[in-house]
């Protein structure tokens, strides 16, 4: 894939920052579900740069695409067309997810609370909800079953990362303990957002900040997020993204711009 | 029940012999082959009170909700795909506008399972998923079992969550091809359908082509779906418009990101219908009316895969 060259002074968008930093997080992973948008750009990213062969399993049932075009979709038959697997549906989250075979899933979601549980289903009450959204797609099997989890958050308001979710689609590992039920991974690892970095080492865990972005204050972060959010000793700043990994994100993985904005 | 001639028959037929008011109607397809002329012509032949089951719920149940034809929806996933919201979905939750709709939300692989126990008429399947969800708290088909068998390296048996089996009256399919008989080829992303098709007491497989007994028996693999589980074969080619199917004909994405707008306004999704689907009397119009041209952008090129040899004794 070639594109047109950038110009060298252009400015980072949140989506080429949000991938970047995303991609970083991926070194030394194995296999990666995930979703199309930023995961994707971020997978692609990481392939060509911290974690070289890694496999992407995607929802509709490819596994190791090699596209010939940016996929606009989980679906799109440029992934299907020269991927090393198809398998259906109950292959898929049966034997695939369940069965214990992936590492990182990549999930997002319009809210997400201190200990990585997400809503994708409703803004308000159930029965009459101010907003319904898509619901959970694949995203209770992915908390469930893969060995950590990384979530993009495009936006980090109070209304997205909040104290108390109004619904709880997707159950992180201490819901699912306290409900009797043993998840096989240790749930969300990690929140990228438009302002900086959450972490999240493992079960009993909450999320800490551990970095903000270039040009955002730890305060800013704090009073954006709707939970009293505590910090890591260390606060870093985020290396801001190299010229060689805009490099490769403008003109290699992305240079129809389906994602980057 | 007839599993042998006289299965070839028009949309027309199959949705008149086999939906009728008030029934479970399955359509599977996950975002590949979706069976969207099945669904036109239930709103055509204005079936009412339908329970539908489809894991995606998109466009096509969008447009089955703003045509009246449905009260339940069982569903994991209700959004037009990454490209935006369904809005006379969202209205009909929302704010019950012009009527409720009743939806029992499920995980994809809650879907899966449904369907797998219904295929293999099970009283209920289990999955790791569900704990500690706020889902089973209003979706009462979603309940805690303990195993009979004792836990992990002799730890107490554990808890697992269990779906109820789904056994649609009906369940619809779009392929790439079939025999006279339903011997039905699917090749690209073959989701859940085989299992959809199985759990149904009818089962109706819409394809792109008919192909001669020979083509099906020179590839017995590629059958996912083996004649007696078929009761009725609907040739209807470009069938999956706005989805697409493998090797035939692209996605339609500028159509998927414009459903978006068409039905935030209700008054305008239904003038879409009225042009439509109730204004075609076949899926052969709605394709004629769309034009040459059109299709010509979403014609693909060609991709063959290397054939295997099956091998003949001597």
């Amino acid at each position: 894939m070639s594109g047109q060259h950038p110009e060298p002074t252009r400015s980072v968008t949140s989506s080429e920052l949000l991938s970047v930093v995303a991609s970083r997080e991926l070194a030394g992973r194995r296999t990666v579900f995930a979703g199309i948008g930023l995961p994707t750009l971020a997978v692609e990213l990481a392939a060509l740069t911290v974690a070289p062969g890694i496999e992407v399993v995607y929802e509709s049932g490819v596994c190791g695409a090699h596209p010939s075009h940016l996929p606009e979709t989980i679906a799109d038959a440029v992934l299907i067309t020269g991927a090393e697997a198809v398998v259906s549906m109950p292959t898929l989250f049966g034997s695939v997810l369940q069965g214990g075979h992936i590492d990182v899933g990549f999930l997002g979601a319009a809210q997400i609370d201190r200990w990585g549980d997400l809503n994708t289903s409703v803004i308000g009450d159930w029965d009459r909800p101010t907003v319904r959204l898509p619901g959970s797609g694949g995203a209770v099997e992915v908390m469930a079953n893969a060995r950590e989890v990384f979530v993009v958050m495009r936006r980090h308001t109070p209304r997205s990362l909040v104290g108390v979710l109004d619904f709880c689609t997707t159950p992180g590992p201490e819901r699912a303990l306290a409900d009797g039920i043993r998840p096989l991974g240790v749930g969300v690892t990690r929140v990228v957002t438009e302002l900086g970095v959450l972490a999240r080492e493992g079960v009993g865990d909450e999320l800490r900040l551990v970095a903000v972005h270039p040009g955002v204050t730890v305060e800013q972060v704090r009073a954006a997020t709707g939970w009293e959010l505590e910090t890591a000793d260390t606060v870093v700043t985020t290396a801001p993204p190299t010229p060689a990994e805009l490099r490769l994100l403008r003109d290699d993985v992305d240079p129809g711009r389906v994602y980057l904005r | 029940m007839e599993r042998t001639a006289g299965k070839v028959v028009s949309l027309r037929e199959a949705v008149a012999r086999f939906v009728h008011d008030g029934d479970t109607v399955s359509l599977e397809g996950f975002t590949h082959l979706i069976p969207t002329a099945a669904g036109h012509e239930i709103i055509r032949q204005g079936r009412r009170g339908l329970t539908v089951v489809r894991m995606t719920a998109d466009i096509v149940v969008d447009q089955m909700l703003a045509a009246g034809c449905v009260t339940r929806l069982v569903s994991s996933f209700v959004g037009n795909s990454s490209a935006g919201s369904l809005g006379e979905l969202r209205r009909r939750i929302e704010r019950a506008d012009p009527e409720p709709l009743a939806f029992e939300e499920y995980s994809h692989y809650g879907m899966v399972c449904r369907y797998l126990a219904g295929a293999q008429r099970l009283p209920f399947h289990p999955l790791r998923s569900y704990g500690g969800s706020d889902l089973p708290s209003v979706n009462p088909g979603i309940r805690k079992v303990t195993s009979p068998y004792p836990g992990p390296d002799g730890q107490d048996p554990e808890q697992i969550y269990v779906v109820p089996p789904v056994n649609p009256d009906v369940t619809f399919v779009h392929a790439q091809r079939a025999d006279r008989r339903g011997n039905t080829q699917i090749w690209g992303l073959t989701g859940v359908q085989a299992e959809a098709v199985y759990a149904a007491d009818r089962a109706v497989v819409v394809v792109e082509e008919l192909v001669a007994d020979e083509v099906i028996r020179s590839d017995p693999n590629r059958t996912l779906i083996p004649a007696h589980a078929v009761d009725a074969v609907v040739v209807c080619p470009r069938g999956a418009h706005p989805s697409f199917a493998q090797g035939y004909y692209d996605r339609d994405n500028a159509f998927y990101r414009a459903w978006s707008a068409i039905s935030a306004d209700p008054v305008r999704l239904r003038e879409w219908l009225e042009e439509w689907v109730y204004g075609t009397a076949d899926h052969a119009e709605y394709v004629a009316k769309l034009g040459e041209e059109y299709w010509a952008g979403l014609a693909v090129g060609e991709a063959l895969s290397e054939p295997v040899d099956y091998g003949r004794r001597l």
